[in-house]
């Protein structure tokens, strides 16, 4: 078996194939970020960014005390946003655990949200200590139950270890579960790998596996989506579709909250990977607080001043 | 739908250019006789008139100067000495804003540049120096190190008040007093430097600027009240100036052009190594003595490398230097573009071949789009001649041994990079490498910390850095 003619999924070739992919110079990468960081984003292009951001938001719940009512409260916000604006976009998908993924669901559909995907995080989120069989049937529930889309973590204590076979091999399992009913996304949990090597080595592990997207955290754990983490994410991205015409996504979740934060990921995404990216097929942000402070940002470039948080949501 | 940056204009109402300046001449402003007109280089719209120095003026300046020394500033210790230069410095920082605008408007390089390293750079040459000013004699450099008297400075144009700060600032730590001559086409941020002077209270005389042209620099050199001269500029005017001290008691330090190799190994970390070569020659618009205008790539990665930069290159934002998003402003001036076709067409005729980027460039000022130039050869004049400007040549390389032959292979020697994983290949190719500064995965890095200064015709002497200090002190008693 062959991973677009580039890895046979062995040890071996894995190893040999990682060990050749250039090196990230972090002061360099962290340069790059930092440039980027100025792009001053003003008026037409900043309300497009607003609304390209509201629409990329995978707007997330893993908490131990989520319950069905918070759930449907959180699919009402994603489908409107801003109640009184009905210009303003529905999220890219609602994030929960594997047992909520029924409840968002039948709610979405309920209230005219057939459009918005359930994601479901995966395979032991967050830790991933947990066996394959588990693991399995932990994505397999949620696909059942209508996730249309599957966030699992990879096993960092693997890969740390320089087991790349045993992680790669996880993710070949959880995209057979996936097939085609659900996209995979693969998270690596950035914070742990700790280096930008580390980074683009998970990045092609994960690319070649089989996933749709990759993603920088689970948000339990600081840090996560930086920018220059990010940004070695989309060069990898953009080199995969060089190699193999596969446009795979990125997902930086965790630590993004506000309008500021969310702008200057759109820039790392246009100016490294491409405009290509700029859509909620190829790029989500993992958030929660964000999407309010990207309404009020957005409220306050048509009235020209910020209203009381009272005029947001909570949830 | 695309993700298109509307503009960002940084304000200019921040600025306040007067029609008419004249020189800055024991801490008073005083009329010049004749004048010519200064320019933004992105309009070519007229900023102000200039006064043209003469011998008279440069006269006024160095008896200035020479009374400023005399009477007050060789008179102070080395503590109050550094008082000055630390309000001087804090001064800078307070109207940085100020300063980067009008640097912007009157050279043409981007906002974000003169934002974020010009004009911070500026400040911390002062503060470093204002540091050293009392620990001179604990410096190294024998008992009670003494000051020549009066400096002579003449700074470029490509960055002008950071020259000045390279220049001053040491200068005045060290206990000279300074007649300073800006670049003929850049002279406002010196003049507002000048108001700055006057701010913290300097001691008449100490710093004195004559704006004007070539003569007026010709003038500065040729004063036998000057004790020393501090040039940065091109090689041929160096040339002159060695020419025209020979005999004299004259000290000098001249940092002059180069050629500066940028070698990447086959192992280098391929997405920072194109932002460094980006920085390396782009930076300023490759107005730049140290810019790494010869990339020399291994083999193995030219051609990926040569597309990478492409990709990158189409990336980079040309236009409004004062729009906060531009990466690449205007060339500084319509002799400086010429010199830039020039050699570009020079390159096209000796058979390298040439890439842009698509690129908009405004009808009015001067502008050249990023360009490199690949199956360039040692013998084509863009593998030898200083362009100073966006022209990068590419040429490659088989073994490391063949890097550093065709690295050293110039008469320059200012500045050189080294992109690699492998430290000790890097710490080798530093060694064999005649380049006054070596820089390892990255380039066009500065800090007034570190010595810089050319190997060869690149120039004499070092500045920044205790180094720096040294060619400002003569030998105590």
């Amino acid at each position: 078996m062959t991973f677009y003619g580039i890895v046979d999924g062995s040890e071996s070739s894995l190893k040999h194939f990682l060990a050749q992919l250039p090196g990230v110079d972090q002061v360099g990468a962290d340069a790059r970020a930092a440039m980027l960081a100025t792009r001053s984003i003003k008026t037409s292009s900043k309300r497009w960014a607003i609304d390209t951001a509201i629409s990329m938001v995978d707007l997330t719940t893993l908490e131990g005390a989520d319950t069905a009512g918070k759930v449907r409260a959180l699919c009402s916000k994603a489908v409107r946003p801003d109640p009184t604006d009905s210009t303003v976009p529905s999220v890219g998908a609602i994030c929960v655990y594997n047992d909520m993924v029924s409840i968002a669901r039948m709610h979405l559909d309920a209230i005219g949200g057939k459009h918005v995907p359930v994601a479901a995080v995966s395979t032991a989120f967050p830790s991933g200590r947990a066996s394959m069989e588990v693991k399995i049937q932990d994505t397999q529930d949620a696909i059942d139950a209508g996730a249309a889309e599957i966030d699992m973590v990879i096993d960092r204590g693997a890969f740390l270890s320089g087991q790349y076979g045993l992680v790669f091999d996880e993710i070949v399992k959880i995209r057979e579960v996936c097939g085609d009913r659900a996209h995979l996304k693969v998270i690596f949990e950035t914070g742990e790998l700790v280096t930008y090597d580390n980074v683009r080595k998970a990045s092609y592990l994960a690319m070649l596996a089989g996933a749709d997207f990759i993603k920088t955290s689970t948000g339990k754990v600081a840090p996560a989506a930086t920018p220059p983490v990010v940004l070695v994410m989309l060069e990898a991205v953009r080199d995969f579709y060089q190699m193999t015409q596969r446009r795979i996504g990125v997902k930086p979740a965790g630590g993004i909250r506000n309008t500021k934060d969310a702008i200057k990921q759109l820039v790392l995404v246009n100016e490294t990977a491409g405009p290509e990216w700029l859509t909620p097929e190829y790029f989500r942000i993992g958030a929660s607080a964000l999407l309010n402070d990207l309404l009020m940002q957005r409220m306050k470039m048509d009235d020209g001043y910020y209203a009381s948080p009272n005029y947001v949501t909570i949830d | 739908m695309t993700f298109e940056y509307a503009p960002a204009p940084e304000s200019r109402a921040i600025v306040d250019i007067k029609a008419k300046y004249g020189h800055f001449i024991d801490g008073k402003f005083v009329p010049g006789k004749k004048h010519f007109a200064t320019i933004n280089p992105a309009t070519e719209e007229v900023l102000s008139q200039i006064s043209l120095g003469g011998v008279s003026d440069v006269d006024k300046a160095v008896a200035a100067a020479q009374k400023a020394y005399t009477k007050t500033w060789s008179k102070l210790s080395g503590k109050e000495r550094g008082k000055y230069l630390y309000r001087i410095a804090r001064i800078l920082q307070e109207r940085a804003r100020e300063f980067a605008v009008l640097e912007t408007l009157d050279n043409g390089k981007p906002i974000r540049e003169t934002r974020d390293i010009d004009i911070p750079l500026v400040a911390a040459h002062f503060f470093y120096h204002a540091g050293w000013a009392d620990k001179l004699d604990y410096a190294g450099l024998g008992k009670s190190p003494q000051p020549h008297g009066v400096a002579g400075q003449i700074v470029p144009w490509n960055f002008p008040l950071l020259m000045l700060a390279w220049k001053v600032a040491p200068a005045l730590a060290t206990g000279n007093t300074v007649v300073l001559k800006p670049a003929e086409t850049t002279s406002l941020t010196a003049l507002l430097f000048a108001e700055v002077c006057q701010q913290a209270e300097l001691p008449d005389g100490v710093v004195n600027i004559v704006t004007g042209d070539g003569s007026t620099g010709a003038a500065i050199v040729n004063h036998p009240g000057i004790h020393k001269i501090a040039f940065t500029g091109s090689t041929d005017v160096g040339k002159k100036i060695a020419r025209a001290i020979a005999g004299t008691n004259k000290k000098a330090t001249l940092e002059l052009g180069g050629k500066g190799a940028n070698i990447v190994f086959d192992d280098a970390p391929l997405d920072e190594t194109v932002e460094g070569i980006v920085n390396g020659i782009f930076f300023n618009q490759g107005h730049v003595c140290c810019a790494g205008s010869r990339l020399i790539l291994q083999e193995g990665i030219a051609d990926e490398l040569i597309e990478k930069l492409k990709v990158r290159m189409a990336k980079i934002r040309v236009g409004d230097p004062l729009d906060k998003n531009t990466d690449l402003g205007a060339i500084n001036s319509q002799e400086q573009l010429s010199k830039i076709n020039e050699l570009a067409s020079a390159g096209e005729a000796e058979g390298a071949e040439r890439w842009s980027p698509a690129c908009n460039l405004s009808a009015k000022g001067f502008w050249f789009a990023p360009t490199i130039f690949t199956g360039v050869t040692q013998a084509h004049r863009i593998a030898r001649e200083e362009i100073f400007g966006p022209v990068l040549s590419i040429l490659t390389f088989r073994t490391p041994q063949e890097a550093i032959e065709k690295a050293n292979n110039t008469p320059f020697g200012l500045s050189a990079g080294v992109w690699s994983e492998k430290g000790s290949r890097i710490l080798w190719a530093t060694q064999q490498l005649r380049a006054g500064v070596v820089w390892a995965n990255t380039f066009n890095k500065f800090d007034p910390a570190s010595p810089f200064g050319g190997y060869k015709e690149s120039g004499w002497g070092r500045e920044g850095g205790k180094h720096g200090l040294a060619a400002y002190l003569k030998e105590g008693k």
